[in-house]
């Protein structure tokens, strides 16, 4: 009987506390979505509400035609996520082809060297990375935010990793009885075999590149240019200080894609998560 | 069957061309670029003529003894580990309880994906939230703390030094624990399953499980979370950047915030950050060169121990059978 009651005990401790963090993990962006349907004078009297208000189109009002443009913004930071999370799976994806089924001599040295790069922080590389999109005139254009990530070191350890049990190399060699050239090879048989690593590290190097903050910041001069995170920080400025309901609403208004994508693939995200750290 | 086989050798390096290219143009170039420009002249918009200086190590110094670096040094260490300690316990606890086999906690899949959500979400965007929802005079937290009766007025939070990088590292836990509690959770769940019946059946209670079979057995992960936390965290940039740009006072100054302030707002001393983000570089080269060579000297000793275990034991065997076959 008093197990009973210390396991029960236990359970309500649990569920105080996960209902707690659960709690504040929704509040913050609660508030935001609220607030981002009320108008300022109502935040003023009360900054908390439970129920939305009307003044949705008030505060998109309020936003439009001044330097924040979530449409702009929207669709710079498609182009960038969407090109560099293709880049980045599709030559990941070869890199590690090139390391599972050729056998070369370079093959080990190459692996070990990839390794070692994964261990080069961002920061060291940004002053001269500047520099030199500076001195070719790429300041402002969407190449250099890019094409980097043609070369993601532990991206192509996880494909590496995945790879090794799911790709038979019987297939390969089948392939090549068949005729197919090498490129062909690649990308109908070995490629769809690894759907399931490529959409895992899509999700997570499209939300990277999606949040990155940094790196655009300082090569994206021209509002035109801004990208959704550089359009967060707009936000901030004087233009916006008495709007606070329309402040929330940008606020909303930049998250938006990312909740949607949550909310659809969290289990996959979740799993990723999980498979990265064990195989990392 | 004998055929001459064809080589496909060449086709290796074929395929590494792409990542190799942008790995020269994108990185290593940059990186040495970076480490030159630490040593030279560059300043300014237009600078006159770039050369190394008399005293090539003169940035360097510079920056080893601007307090202002010496400041933003201390804050991102002590912003990053009043975020780590209390994540990963928060996180060990959570993971113990939703891996427990005797007590299965319901609506894991819900507080698991809740837990992790301000992980994916912009952290410029949560930056600028928070000093929304910490407003003053009338903000989100002010008001809740004088309806439940805490403070009667409202308060000031990011006139305040301390509580301003308080906030930045509950920022900073708030949105990594739950990242935090999903790894830890699948390193338990890696953990061999006999070893806890093992201890079931000797009787071991669910915390002495914890000490003496779950933690023991995490190490390798919580190391590898350690190294990650603290890469991640010496490189905080988005969350000071926007939430008070640095302020109040330097005192949410962290070393990228610096270093972006020294080249990129307003002063043009691209020396200067280059020989900062180099100071940070070997920073973090040496901390988790210790951290990984307190990892690997553990795991080696170990493993040598099994082997000699395992070497005794077939010696034993050996002889066993030897006695057996006369």
């Amino acid at each position: 009987m008093r197990h009973g009651a210390g396991a029960k005990a236990f359970k309500v401790v649990v569920y105080i506390v996960c209902i707690f963090l659960a709690i504040l993990s929704i509040f913050p962006f609660y508030v935001m979505v609220v607030n981002a349907t009320r108008s300022t004078p109502e935040i003023q009297s009360s900054a908390i509400s439970l129920l939305p208000s009307v003044n949705l189109a008030k505060n998109w009002a309020a936003i439009a035609g001044k330097t924040f443009d979530p449409v702009t913004g929207f669709i710079n930071s498609m182009i960038v996520s969407c090109g560099a999370t293709l880049c980045a799976v599709y030559f990941s994806t070869m890199t590690a082809y090139a390391l599972v089924v050729y056998n070369w001599k370079l093959r080990q040295p190459f692996f070990t060297f990839i390794m070692a790069v994964m261990m080069i922080p961002a920061q060291c590389v940004t002053i001269g990375f500047y520099k030199m999109i500076y001195a070719v005139h790429l300041t402002n254009n969407f190449l250099p935010l890019i094409l980097p990530s043609i070369a993601a070191p532990s991206m192509v350890f996880f494909m590496r990793q995945y790879m090794i049990p799911a790709l038979s190399l019987e297939i390969v060699q089948a392939a090549r009885i068949d005729g197919a050239g090498e490129f062909f090879t690649f990308n109908r048989i070995a490629l769809p075999i690894m759907k399931p690593a490529i959409a895992t590290q899509a999700i997570f190097t499209f939300v990277q590149s999606w949040n990155n903050l940094f790196m655009p910041m300082i090569l994206l001069t021209k509002t035109e240019r801004y990208t959704m995170p550089i359009m967060v920080s707009v936000l901030k400025g004087d233009h916006y200080k008495t709007e606070y309901g329309a402040v929330y609403l940008g606020l909303s208004l930049t998250v938006l894609p990312l909740f949607v994508v949550y909310f659809l693939l969290s289990r996959y995200i979740i799993a990723g998560v999980a498979l990265g750290s064990v195989k990392g | 069957m004998k055929r001459k086989q064809v080589s496909y050798a060449k086709w290796g390096y074929i395929f590494s061309i792409p990542f190799v290219i942008a790995f020269l143009v994108f990185m290593l170039y940059p990186m040495f670029y970076t480490c030159f420009i630490g040593f030279t002249n560059n300043q300014g918009l237009m600078p006159p003529e770039i050369r190394i200086l008399d005293d090539p190590l003169a940035n360097f110094k510079a920056t080893f003894t601007s307090p202002t670096f010496t400041i933003a040094l201390k804050n991102t260490f002590v912003i990053w580990i009043v975020n780590f300690i209390p994540q990963i316990l928060l996180a060990l606890l959570l993971a113990a309880w939703f891996t427990s086999t005797r007590r299965k906690i319901k609506g894991q899949g819900f507080f698991k994906v809740v837990f992790y959500m301000p992980n994916i979400i912009t952290a410029a965007t949560i930056a600028l939230l928070f000093a929304n929802l910490f407003g003053y005079p009338k903000g989100p937290i002010n008001d809740i703390l004088i309806s439940m009766g805490v403070i009667t007025d409202p308060i000031n939070f990011t006139v305040n030094g301390d509580i301003s990088k308080g906030i930045v590292a509950f920022i900073q836990f708030w949105q990594w624990y739950g990242y935090t509690m999903i790894v830890l959770i699948s390193g338990i769940l890696g953990i061999s399953p006999d070893l806890f019946e093992a201890a079931e059946i000797d009787g071991a209670s669910g915390p002495q499980q914890f000490f003496y079979v779950t933690l023991p057995n995490l190490k390798t992960i919580m190391l590898f979370t350690l190294v990650t936390s603290l890469i991640g965290g010496l490189n905080m940039f988005d969350i000071p950047k926007l939430f008070l740009d640095g302020g109040p006072n330097n005192a949410t100054l962290t070393t990228n915030v610096f270093i972006h302030r020294q080249a990129f707002s307003g002063s043009y001393m691209y020396n200067k950050a280059a020989a900062a983000s180099m100071i940070m570089f070997t920073i973090i080269a040496i901390l988790s060169a210790i951290i990984f060579f307190l990892m690997r000297d553990k795991d080696e000793a170990r493993d040598y121990k099994e082997r000699r275990q395992k070497e005794k034991e077939f010696r034993k065997m050996q002889k066993m059978q030897g006695k057996e076959g006369k």
